[in-house]
């Protein structure tokens, strides 16, 4: 604090504070507007955007939306057909699978897994891939060139053969799948947010803030950091729809969510003795996934386009 | 040149020594030790445990046993499978063409039609025709694949019944497999109908696993061209009066292919991780379903072998594709 300020009376100071306060709330809302101008003229991302949170609200209130219970068998409707197929019956709107359970209740139920998974995987691959990035980039040297290495390991092994091998180690399991997916999604995380960090650690601000005496973790996390933010933004929306097709993936292969969860993979696999008896025990749960992956795909195209200043001015 | 290459293959040792940690610590990292997991619910002797255990070097020092492996390695023994006691690279070697044609087969049709598409939406930009072609690059980049496969077999297998569930050929036909390829072999043997047998069986496989790396390659050369195309150089080439297809073709298309090629190498990872469901779902005989396969039943010394000889392969490609790179763009070679 200089000696000018020092001798402000209080009264003026708080007031200063304040105003300082309302120009930043303002320029965070002005950016806010802008991004959303830009995220809006593009079609698709809005409309992706709509889809999830839509999901979103099926996926909380599930047990009020979803017309069954998951797990309820009904012993007379082994196999129904969708209802407007012949032979479907109006209780079962996308009909039933081998032991007779509603398949709509089930992928209404099966979308909190998938969104719980996303949330987690992407949340400890972000948080571990920004620490390890920021570490890299801003220390630079061996710590740099070993946390690159073991990234490179990582990323020579081809994403779903890792997290299946993970698993083996961990343990069949949807806790364990989301581990292993978030381990192998972590270095693309690590390498934008070193790549970030050191095309930002040199700028004058950041020289600034190091003369006025910040340490080095405010200098990382809260003077370096916020400046990177967009590429990570994008990435992680990317890595959400990732990490749902991996544990698709996973449960599909018996690896991930175990029998009798709900989760869309899961129910593929139990469903793929019966592809060519009952096309909608296969149809559906795969479909709920597409389009959910393409929601957030969408969105994430759209997030890159808004983000991006050098696509804005184009 | 020569120094660009020593550097990358320089900075493609640590990653292998890291590789092969990996590889090595898998296998003691599993809960229970091989012998438990080999012997099953049957249980095992202690003492002959013990000296079995003793045979294998499971009772030295960390350090000395991995420094075992890494000989044996060198040597080109990757253990020994528990199910059907062959040598873990014999058995790779004999899948591994399989998944190679496979996955050939799937990157050309994935170029042939990506690389068209994604000129033809980047000189189209924002048509009909871009925004369709985009819209299904985004469909397939967004695809469950192991779902798709299932409803292609409803379809085509089920329903039309134009092509087979599973396999690589009709089991009618039988002839010695001398390349592993099996279109190669299917015409060499002279077989009425063999090689038909064998594309029938290749189609809706490759359709699948090729569905990705087609979007990516889609996505990727329309950007690439629209980057390029409104470069000065394009700009003069139009200016001199250049047939359209000429400034697209030739001046366009060269510099925007750059970029793709790498793209198109780094599918490689992509099409070894989708071998592992394609294999899957159409019982396709090659590295990933063995990979599969072996790690359901438990034989852990293949996936062991498995996992190092993958990560070698995506290396070495992506090495290749490095220094293809560095020879059709200088820039990159003296950075």
């Amino acid at each position: 604090m200089t000696e000018a300020s020092a001798t402000q009376t209080p009264a003026t100071e708080t007031a200063v504070a304040a105003k300082l306060a309302s120009e930043s709330r303002n320029a965070t809302k002005a950016m806010l507007t802008e991004f959303w101008y830009y995220f809006s003229q593009n079609r698709g991302a809005v409309i992706g955007l709509a889809f999830f949170l839509a999901l979103v609200v099926v996926a909380v209130f599930a047990p009020l939306v979803a017309p069954h219970a998951p797990d309820t068998q009904y012993r007379d409707s082994f196999l129904t057909p969708p209802v407007w197929e012949a032979g479907g019956k109006a209780a079962f709107l996308l009909g039933t699978d081998a032991v007779g359970r509603d398949i709509l209740s089930r992928l209404i139920y099966g979308a909190r897994y998938s969104l719980f998974i996303g949330v987690i995987v992407v949340t400890i691959a972000l948080s571990g891939g920004i620490v390890l990035g920021v570490i890299a980039g801003y220390f630079r040297g061996a710590v740099d060139t070993f946390i690159m290495r073991v990234m490179d390991i990582i990323l020579a092994f081809p994403s779903l053969l890792l997290a299946l091998v993970l698993v083996a180690i961990l343990g069949p399991g949807l806790t364990n799948a989301m581990i292993a997916i978030a381990l192998v999604l972590q270095p693309h995380f690590v390498r934008l947010t070193r790549a970030a960090v050191l095309s930002e650690r040199n700028r004058d601000y950041v020289v600034a803030a190091r003369l006025a005496g910040a340490g080095n973790m405010r200098l990382m996390f809260k003077t370096i950091l916020p400046n990177c933010l967009s590429p990570l933004i994008v990435q992680a929306t990317l890595s959400f729809s990732s990490a749902i097709l991996d544990a698709a993936a996973l449960g599909f292969l018996g690896m991930g969510a175990q029998p009798p969860t709900p989760e869309w993979g899961t129910m593929l696999a139990e469903a793929r003795e019966f592809i060519l008896r009952a096309w909608w025990v296969v149809t559906f749960p795969g479909l709920a996934i597409l389009i959910t992956v393409l929601a957030i795909n969408l969105v994430g195209d759209g997030l890159r386009d808004a983000l991006d200043p050098k696509l804005k001015r184009s | 040149m020569l120094r660009f290459l020593v550097g990358r293959i320089g900075l493609l040792i640590p990653t292998f020594i890291g590789v092969t940690l990996v590889a090595f610590s898998f296998i003691r990292l599993l809960p229970g030790d091989p012998l438990d997991l080999l012997a099953g619910e049957r249980g095992i002797d202690p003492e002959r445990k013990a000296e079995l255990l003793r045979q294998m070097g499971f009772d030295k020092p960390m350090w000395q046993q991995y420094l075992m492996y890494l000989g044996d390695i060198l040597q080109g023994d990757l253990g020994t499978s528990f199910v059907s006691k062959k040598p873990v690279l014999t058995e790779f070697l004999t899948l591994f063409p399989a998944t190679v044609e496979l996955a050939l087969c799937a990157i050309l049709l994935a170029v042939l039609l990506g690389i068209p598409a994604g000129i033809f939406a980047a000189v189209k930009r924002g048509s009909f025709f871009d925004q369709s072609i985009m819209g299904t690059a985004l469909v397939g980049y967004s695809m469950p694949i192991f779902w798709w496969g299932l409803l292609l077999i409803i379809l085509f297998s089920g329903i039309l019944q134009w092509t087979p569930v599973s396999g690589r050929i009709s089991l009618i036909y039988f002839f010695p497999q001398d390349t592993g390829f099996m279109l190669i072999d299917s015409l060499r043997s002279g077989e009425k109908g063999a090689f038909a047998s064998a594309v029938r069986h290749l189609i809706l496989p490759s359709v699948v696993l090729a569905t990705i790396p087609l979007a990516v390659i889609a996505r990727q050369t329309r950007s690439a061209m629209l980057e390029v195309l409104g470069e000065d150089y394009v700009r003069t080439a139009r200016a001199k009066g250049l047939s359209p297809l000429r400034v697209i073709g030739l001046h366009a298309l060269r510099n925007a292919l750059i970029p793709v090629i790498t793209t198109i190498g780094l599918q490689v990872g992509v099409l070894l991780a989708g071998a592992i469901l394609t294999e899957t779902i159409f019982s396709w005989p090659g590295i990933g379903k063995w990979l599969v396969d072996s790690i359901s039943r438990r034989d852990y010394f293949v996936v062991q072998g498995a996992l190092l000889l993958i990560a070698a392969i995506v290396m070495i490609v992506n090495l290749i594709v490095d220094v293809l790179y560095g020879l059709v763009n200088p820039r990159i070679r003296h950075t």
